[in-house]
């Protein structure tokens, strides 16, 4: 009898064999670490693409100054545990002008923070390929993004205009300027994704798990409250629930689920259970339809 | 339905341990417009709970705005994801959706039958197993439906589903189901294909597609869902084909020199012996090195990391083998050729060719014919334009391992690059070497005094149309039968490949015979000879059928 490999076992394969790709063809690429489930998988495939070498590229952390804590002791422990570079930029513009989720509202301040920042970063070490931990299933104008998305020198994607991609055959070539960015992922699911974890015990940041902490309502969202940033509005107050989160980006942005699943199969449990899509908790996806696509064609991830 | 949700209340621990052993099924959608495609997979993804409450609220907005159900749900909203195609109402690139159950994970090429149909067809079907090809029950068969699978079998699909959608809209009329499944059965016998399943479906009320419809007492076999999770589409490569294309040599000390690569057919173990393509050195297998450990064997689509005992001289761009049974390893593969750019392809021009072990300059020396998708015949031409596919010639700087396409999609394979604006502009897939060579069409009449006389009487309608010489000894006569002799006359073409030049004779006696033109090449260490009718005009497909696609 000949073995058949499972459906994660051909997804891992599938992804390292692009991670090496990238290192056999790009000159200088990186990977974009964004501390989330998603990324730690990443790093993870990564790391068995080149064992016994640690991946011989660096990580890039694109940091709006308003992550979560925990993601940022997180974040220092991988690069670590790794031996990768660790590389931290910061839009240091938009912090002398005081952009903020509070004072310029989500969608200007992602764009500053996120996609200003990150075209910076790509520009200032002159990235020719960036791997992004983006999945195929998390929105519908990612359906049809290429696992080797070309970017213009103004890191803009042009959905009319992408190259064919056949069977694991990649075109990787780039002119001075432009660059490539590369999705190992595309063909996981967040259930592949947790299942995956939970198969090889990758480490994930503790806020996945549920834990009493402290939460304001805003907007209908629970937002935690991860320092004294976070004014209080009139009205609000600040309770201690048991809370998890699905998906993890900047604290006032990022909503909580009220839960008691403290253990990875709990989280799947609850997964599996509910009934609403991990992005519900992004205000960034809450505007009208088709917005995510302008988002990726201006240079968001 | 799709996941067994009393067991992940009850034992998520008991219900992980299930899921480990799922196994993964590519598949794709093939359809002219309105055939139903979006709706069928908005439906596979809506019955197997891939789609989320807030997912839902939108699409019910959705289906209001700009929904074509009369402001009920529009699954087909589910998929059609892109703004500009939404403003259209069509789908307008190749997209990939996901959905699982309980037994398999399925990824989805959901491609458009829209203008750049063949690049996108072609792209969609080049990683799937399985393709599903509908047909609106109200209109039979049409020049897509041939077309699709034409493409489908090309690329190296064998297995079809012959999707016979909106029966509702014909009163599930078992008679008109049948018929149309005879008709794509006698159409589809020489493209090969291992299993043709014809199923009576309708994407917009579900019969058949998860359950058993009761509309259809008549039909017995599986429902969509029921056959995609229990095809079997694993290859049954024979272990001995081991081939490991070198991505990458890990090299992170001295003491330690990994070669990592994806194994695109058989089976590895330790202490195996292996052999490097390109200069023919011999090593052993030492170790299979991973993360969680060395691995006693690896296997087809693991990607794996070898070292070998000896140090020999390997880099990105080998492939290692067994001992016996080596690759093709040549400057001159054939190859059949799709084309997908605009600017058309130049016969001479340098471009850059990717296969599986790295980056090779070449050039297409000769475009020996064209094959029009819809009549699957030939046209004589001197290039290949934008969704044009013949068989061509190609010469590149240095040699290169190969499989056959039809032996290994991944060692098969390879696309062409334009050195200046970096696009991709075509797809090719490598032929049989002259000694592999298909020798189907030849019918010999033995008779014990020579010459022997070989008739030639069948061109498969595929698309091959080579005859292989190379393994006929002595003497002999050719003939054509007059099905043959037809076919040239509408400007078709045969290439012969020859084992050595004197049987050059015997083409040339044919063609003397026959009144036919040939011309000569030389490809590699062998010639061939390409036969065909002087003056007769290019074949005609049968031309527009009005719906632009
Ligand atoms: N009556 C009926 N209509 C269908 C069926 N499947 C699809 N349709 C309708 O046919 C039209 C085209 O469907 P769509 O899924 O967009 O086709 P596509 O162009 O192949 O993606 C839509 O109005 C569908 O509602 C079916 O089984 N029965
Ligand atoms: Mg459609």
């Amino acid at each position: 009898m000949k073995k058949n490999l499972t459906h994660l076992q051909q997804l891992e394969a599938e992804s390292i064999h692009i991670i090496r790709e990238v290192v056999a063809e790009f000159e200088n690429p990186v990977m974009l670490y964004s501390i989330g489930k998603d990324s730690a998988v990443m790093l993870h495939l990564a790391r068995k693409a080149f064992y016994p070498a640690p991946p011989p590229f660096p990580l890039l952390h694109v940091d709006t100054t308003w992550k979560f804590r925990d993601m940022i002791d997180f974040r220092g422990r991988m690069a670590k545990e790794s031996g990768m570079e660790l590389l931290v930029h910061v839009n240091e513009e938009g912090v002398k002008k005081g952009v903020s989720p509070f004072t310029h509202g989500s969608a200007l301040y992602t764009d500053v923070m996120k996609t200003e920042g990150l075209k910076q970063a790509l520009d200032k070490y002159k990235f020719d390929a960036a791997f992004g931990g983006a999945r195929r299933d998390e929105e519908k104008s990612r359906a049809k993004e290429r696992i080797f998305s070309f970017r213009s020198a103004n890191h803009r994607w042009d959905p009319k205009n992408q190259r064919p991609e056949l069977w694991s055959l990649y075109n990787t070539r780039i002119k001075p300027g432009e660059s490539i960015r590369v999705f190992p992922l595309s063909n996981w699911t967040e259930l592949d994704i947790w299942q995956y974890i939970h198969l090889e015990e990758i480490p994930i940041v503790p806020l996945y798990y549920a834990a009493v902490r402290p939460v304001v309502e805003r907007d209908g969202m629970l937002i935690m409250v991860d320092d004294d940033r976070l004014e209080l509005k009139p009205g609000e107050k600040i309770e201690h629930k048991s809370v998890r989160f699905r998906t993890l980006g900047c604290y006032p942005l990022t909503g909580a689920v009220e839960s008691e699943a403290d253990t990875l199969p709990e989280i799947i449990q609850e997964m599996l259970l509910t009934r609403t899509s991990e992005r519900q908790g992004r205000l960034i996806d809450h505007d009208q339809a088709g917005s995510m696509e302008k988002k990726k064609q201006e240079g968001y991830f | 339905m799709a996941h067994q949700s009393e067991l992940i209340e009850k034992d998520i621990l008991a219900y992980l341990k299930s899921q480990e052993e799922k196994s993964l099924l590519r598949f794709i959608t093939c359809g002219s417009v309105d055939d139903g495609k979006s709706t069928l997979i908005g439906r596979l993804l809506w019955d197997s709970k891939m789609v989320f409450e807030d997912q839902l609220a939108a699409l019910e907005a959705d289906s209001k705005k700009v929904g074509t159900q009369g402001g009920a749900i529009d699954y087909a909203l589910l998929l059609d994801g892109l703004q500009a195609e939404r403003e259209q109402g069509i789908t307008i690139d190749v997209a990939y959706r996901f959905f699982s159950t309980d037994r398999r994970k399925f990824i989805v090429a959901d491609t458009p039958g829209h203008e750049q149909y063949t690049r996108n067809m072609v792209t969609g079907a080049s990683t799937a197993k399985v393709a599903v090809i509908l047909v609106d029950a109200r209109k039979g068969l049409l020049t897509q439906t041939r077309r699709h699978s034409f493409l489908v079998s090309l690329v190296g699909i064998r297995h079809i589903v012959l999707a016979i959608n909106k029966m509702d809209l014909i009163g599930y009329d078992e008679e008109k189901f049948r018929a149309i499944e005879d008709d794509y059965r006698a159409f589809a016998a020489p493209l090969g294909f291992e299993s043709i399943t014809a199923l009576p479906i309708s994407a917009l009320n579900g019969d058949n597609i998860i359950e058993k419809s009761a509309e259809t007492p008549w039909y017995q076999g599986p429902t969509l869902m029921h056959f995609l999770e229990t095809v079997q589409v694993e290859d049954d490569r024979d272990e001995h084909h081991f081939r490991l294309p070198v991505q990458w040599v890990n090299r992170p000390n001295l003491d330690f020199r990994g070669f990592c690569g994806t194994i695109a057919s058989g089976t590895i173990r330790p202490g195996d012996d292996v052999r490097v393509a390109s200069s023919g050195q011999t090593s052993r297998v030492a170790r299979i090195v991973t993360f969680n450990g060395d691995l006693e064997e690896a296997v087809a689509g693991q990607a794996v990391t070898l070292t070998l005992e000896d140090e020999i001289d390997i880099s990105r761009g080998d492939m290692l083998t067994r001992l016996d049974a080596p690759p093709l390893y040549t400057r001159h593969p054939e190859a059949h050729v799709v084309w997908m750019h605009d600017e058309p392809l130049q016969p001479g021009q340098l471009y850059l060719v990717k296969t599986a072990t790295g980056v090779t300059p070449g050039r297409v020396t000769a475009v020996q014919y064209a094959v029009d998708v819809n009549t699957l015949e030939q046209k004589q031409v001197a290039t290949l334009g934008l969704n044009e596919i013949g068989l061509a010639r190609l010469e590149l700087d240095r040699p290169v391992s190969f499989d056959p396409y039809g032996t290994n999609r991944d060692t098969g394979s390879f696309i062409l690059i334009d050195r200046f604006t970096n696009a991709t502009v075509a797809a090719g897939m490598v032929l049989d070497g002259p000694d592999e060579a298909q020798k189907a069409h030849l019918s010999q009449e033995d008779s014990p005094w020579a010459p022997r006389r070989i008739v030639l009487d069948a061109v498969a309608a595929t698309n091959l149309n080579v005859v292989d010489l190379t393994e006929e000894k002595g003497l002999f006569l050719l003939d054509l039968a007059r099905s043959i002799e037809e076919y040239l006359e509408k400007g078709n073409r045969i290439l012969f490949r020859l084992r050595d030049l004197a049987q050059l004779e015997s083409v040339a006696q044919l063609a003397y015979d026959k009144n036919l033109a040939f011309e000569f090449d030389r490809n590699g260490d062998g010639a061939s000879v390409l036969l065909f009718k002087r003056g007769t005009a290019p074949a005609k497909g049968y031309g527009d059928d009005g719906t632009g696609i």
